[in-house]
C-alpha cells in the first residue's frame, strides 16, 4: 500500500473511532446531567489512527526479505520431532529453580507465585476442555468454587483435611461435570458454552443466597493443610501438634505459604506430565480428533458422548483441586472469588497461551499475574487489554504466540 | 393466592417478556444466519441504555422540554448509534473470523464482550446510573365484578406497544421486502445465496445492524421503565434474552417473541410466589431444562447437520 493509501485508511478508522466514541466518551452521566469530555473521543481516534499506522508499517516491515525469514520461523505451526521441547535436564534445572523460589522471595511474592501457579493449573484444566476437546466452557469457575467451597464446607461439617480434600474434591467437581455435561454434549457445540455460563452464574448464586450453609457473601474460612499430621499454624486448630513445637524451632509465619507452594508446583508438573502424555493416548487423539471434525469421527466409530464426557469431567476435576488450593492459600472463600470475570480471565490465560499448547498456558498464567502485580496503577484496563487480546488473537494467531510441537514414534533402523 | 398479587404479576411479566423478546430477536437472527452465539449482544443492549441515558440528558440541557418529542429524538439516536456499534462490532471481530473453525468466533465474541463492558466502566465509571422518570402515572386494570387486578403504569403500555410495533416491522421487512428475502435466502444456505447474487457479507452485517437496533429499542425502554442501570446489566439480561430465543425455537423471529413472553411471565410469577432470590437461577434452570428436553424450542426446527 502506498503512504498516501495507508493515511486514508488509518484516518477512516480514526474517523470511525472519533464517531462511534462521541456519544459515550465525550459526555460523561453526572446524575441526570452530563458533563462534556471531548478531548475523551479525540484521543481515542487519535490513539487508533496512529496504531493503525504503526501496524500497517509493522506489516510492511516485516514483508522485507531478511525479516520475512524470520517470520516464517516465528510463525507458529505444528512441528513434528522426535525430540520433545525441552530435554529432561532443562527441566531438571527449571523445576528446581521454581523449588529454590520460596528460599528468596518475599511473602508477598510468594503469595503472588501461588496464585499464579493455581491459574497454571486452572489453564490447563480448562485448555483439556477449549484446547484439546474444543468444547467452549464459560462457566468453568464454577467447578474452582465447588473445589473451594467442598474443602471449606467439608472442614466444616465432616472434618475434612487438606490432603483427603484433595481427591475428594476433584471427585466432587468431575460429578458435577459430568452430570451437567451428559445432557447438553450431546448437543451442538454452541450450546455448551451458554449452558455452562448460566451453571456458573447458578453455581455463584446458590452460593451467595444460601446463608444457612455457605455462609452467603459473608463467605467461610478454610483450614490451612497439614504436612503429615502436623499443623503449619502457631496454635493447633484441628487437634494436631504445630510443626514448631514438635521440631521445637521457632515459629515460621510463612511456612503455610512454602508448603502449598511446594505441593502446588509439584502438583502442578505431574499435570503438566499427564496432559502430554493423555495428547498422545488414544483419548487425547479422540479429543483432538473430535474437535476438528465430529461428524467424521462419529463415523470412525468414536463415541462423541464419552469423549467429550472425559475431558469435560476432567477439566472439571482439575478445576476441583484448584480451588481447593485456593482455599487453602487464602484460608477464606466468599462467592466473589468466583464471578464470569474469574472464567474469563482463565480463558484468556488458555487462549494467550495457545489452545492446545499445555507449555504456552502456563507461561501465560505466569506472565499474567506477574504483569498484573507489576502494572498495578493500571488495573482498571486489565480486563480491556485481556478482551482486546482475545480478538486480537482469535484473528492473527488462534493457535497461541508459541508453536507447538509434536512427539511422532518411528520405527528404528534396527528393527 | 390474592387476584391482584396474580394480575399484577402477570402485567409486569408481559413488560418483562416484550423486553426479553427484543433482545432475543437479535441473538435468533444472527444465529439463524451464521450459526453463532453473539455473546456481546447483551453489552450491545448495556450500551443502548448509556447512550439512551446520555442522549436524553443533552436534549434535556438543550432545552427540549416536551416528552414526546424528546424520546422521539432519543429513540432515533439511540437506534443509530447502538446499530453502528452493532456493525463495528462484527466488522472488527467477526467478520475476519468468517471461514475460520467453530470456535474463533465464539472467543471473539467474548473478547468483545469484556471489552465493551470495561470501556463502558473506565469511560462512564462503575457507578449506577439513572435518568428521571418521564412518563408518570398508571392505569387500573379491573376484572368484571369491578375489583382491581393490578395496575398499568403509562411506560409499561408504551413499552408493549413499541416491542409490538417494532416486532411488527421487522416481520413485515423480513417478509415482504427484498432484503428480507435476501436475508431470509442467507439463512437457508449462504453458499447458495451468494452464487445467486446476493453479497452476503452485506446481508450478514445487516442483520447485526437490525439485532442491534431492537436491542436499542429495550435499552430505552428499559431504562424508562426501571430508571437505573450499571455497566453490568448486558451480562444477566444477555442470557435470559438467550434463553428466550432457545425457548422459543432459535433461528424463528415469532419464537423469539414468545420465548421472551413466557420466559418474563415464568420469572414474574416465580419471583412473585417462590423466590425473589432465586430468579436468576429459575431462568438458568429453564435454559438448561429447555436445551435437554427440547433443544429446538417451541417454534424452531430440529437442525439437520449434512455432511
Amino acid at each position: 500500500m502506498s503512504i498516501a493509501a495507508s493515511l486514508k485508511h488509518a484516518a477512516r478508522w480514526g474517523g470511525l473511532t472519533l464517531l462511534l466514541s462521541l456519544p459515550l466518551s465525550g459526555w460523561m452521566l453526572n446524575g441526570y446531567q452530563v458533563t462534556t469530555t471531548w478531548h475523551r473521543p479525540l484521543w481515542l481516534a487519535g490513539g487508533v489512527f496512529v496504531g493503525t499506522l504503526l501496524a500497517m508499517a509493522l506489516a510492511r516491515l516485516l514483508e522485507m526479505p531478511p525479516l520475512r525469514k524470520l517470520r516464517w520461523r516465528m510463525q507458529t505451526k505444528i512441528t513434528v520431532t522426535r525430540r520433545p521441547a525441552l530435554p529432561a535436564w532443562e527441566w531438571g534445572v527449571l523445576l528446581t529453580i521454581a523449588a529454590t523460589l520460596p528460599l528468596w522471595l518475599s511473602t508477598y511474592w510468594l503469595n503472588v507465585m501461588i496464585l499464579a501457579l493455581i491459574y497454571a493449573v486452572l489453564g490447563l484444566g480448562l485448555n483439556i476442555v477449549v484446547g484439546l476437546a474444543g468444547l467452549l466452557d464459560l462457566g468453568y469457575v464454577a467447578f474452582y468454587a465447588v473445589g473451594a467451597y467442598g474443602y471449606a464446607l467439608g472442614s466444616q461439617y465432616l472434618g475434612l483435611g487438606f490432603w483427603t480434600a484433595l481427591p475428594f474434591c476433584a471427585l466432587l467437581a468431575a460429578t458435577f461435570g459430568t452430570v451437567l455435561g451428559f445432557p447438553v454434549l450431546r448437543m451442538r457445540g454452541d450450546y455448551l458454552a451458554i449452558v455452562t455460563l448460566g451453571f456458573g452464574e447458578i453455581i455463584r448464586l446458590l452460593l451467595n443466597n444460601g446463608t444457612e450453609i455457605t455462609g452467603g457473601p459473608n463467605g467461610l474460612p478454610a483450614p490451612a493443610p497439614t504436612l503429615f499430621g502436623l499443623e503449619l499454624t502457631r496454635v493447633a486448630g484441628q487437634g494436631g501438634t504445630p510443626w514448631h513445637t514438635f521440631f521445637n524451632v521457632t515459629y515460621n509465619p510463612n511456612l503455610r505459604a512454602v508448603v502449598i507452594y511446594m505441593v502446588l508446583l509439584a502438583f502442578l508438573a505431574l499435570l503438566f506430565f499427564c496432559v502430554g502424555r493423555l495428547q498422545r493416548m488414544p483419548i487425547g487423539r479422540a479429543w483432538e480428533a473430535l474437535r476438528e471434525d465430529e461428524i467424521a469421527c462419529r463415523s470412525l466409530g468414536i463415541n462423541h458422548v464419552t469423549v467429550k464426557l472425559s475431558a469435560f469431567a476432567m477439566g472439571a476435576a482439575i478445576g476441583g483441586i484448584g480451588g481447593v488450593f485456593f482455599a487453602a492459600a487464602q484460608g477464606f472463600v466468599n462467592p466473589t472469588s468466583f464471578t464470569f470475570f474469574e472464567s474469563a480471565l482463565i480463558l484468556a490465560v488458555v487462549v494467550l497461551g495457545g489452545l492446545g499448547s499445555s507449555g504456552g498456558v502456563v507461561v501465560a498464567a505466569l506472565v499474567i499475574n506477574i504483569l498484573h502485580e507489576l502494572l498495578r496503577e493500571f488495573s482498571d484496563y486489565r480486563v480491556l487489554v485481556f478482551g482486546m487480546a482475545m480478538v486480537v488473537m482469535m484473528i492473527w494467531r488462534p493457535r497461541g504466540l508459541l508453536s507447538m510441537r509434536r512427539q511422532f514414534f518411528a520405527v528404528g533402523k534396527n528393527l | 393466592m390474592n387476584g391482584y398479587i396474580v394480575g399484577q404479576q402477570v402485567i409486569n411479566g408481559l413488560v418483562l417478556g416484550a423486553i426479553y423478546g427484543l433482545i432475543a430477536v437479535g441473538y435468533t437472527m444472527v444465529y439463524g444466519i451464521m450459526g453463532m452465539i453473539n455473546f456481546a449482544h447483551g453489552d450491545i443492549y448495556m450500551i443502548s441504555a448509556y447512550l439512551a441515558a446520555i442522549f436524553l440528558a443533552l436534549l434535556t440541557g438543550a432545552g427540549v422540554q416536551s416528552v414526546p418529542v424528546a424520546l422521539v429524538l432519543v429513540l432515533a439516536l439511540t437506534i443509530l448509534f447502538t446499530a453502528f456499534y452493532g456493525w463495528t462490532v462484527e466488522r472488527v471481530a467477526y467478520r475476519p473470523l468468517r471461514n475460520s473453525n467453530r470456535l474463533a468466533p465464539l472467543i471473539s465474541a467474548i473478547g468483545v464482550s469484556l471489552i465493551l463492558q470495561n470501556y463502558v466502566r473506565i469511560s462512564q465509571g462503575a457507578r449506577n446510573q439513572g435518568i428521571p422518570a418521564l412518563i408518570e402515572g398508571h392505569v387500573r386494570v379491573n376484572a368484571a365484578d369491578g375489583v382491581t387486578i393490578g395496575q398499568v403504569t403509562y411506560t409499561q403500555i408504551l413499552i408493549v406497544s413499541a416491542a409490538l410495533l417494532s416486532m411488527g416491522a421487522l416481520a413485515w421487512i423480513m417478509r415482504h421486502t427484498t432484503l428480507g428475502r435476501s436475508c431470509r435466502a442467507t439463512q437457508q444456505d449462504r453458499v447458495m445465496a451468494e452464487l445467486l447474487g446476493i453479497n452476503t457479507d452485506h446481508i450478514i452485517a445487516t442483520v447485526f445492524i437490525m439485532g442491534a437496533a431492537m436491542a436499542a429499542v429495550a435499552g430505552l425502554l428499559v431504562t424508562l421503565n426501571y430508571g437505573s442501570f450499571d455497566f453490568f446489566i448486558g451480562f444477566v439480561v444477555g442470557i435470559k434474552a438467550f434463553t428466550a430465543a432457545v425457548l422459543g425455537g432459535i433461528g424463528s423471529l415469532p419464537g423469539a417473541m414468545l420465548g421472551g413472553v413466557i420466559l418474563g411471565l415464568c420469572e414474574s410469577l416465580f419471583s412473585g410466589f417462590v423466590n425473589t432470590d432465586y430468579k436468576d437461577v429459575f431462568a438458568f434452570a429453564v435454559l438448561i431444562l429447555v436445551l435437554v428436553v427440547r433443544p429446538s424450542g417451541l417454534l424452531g426446527h430440529p437442525e439437520v447437520e449434512k455432511v
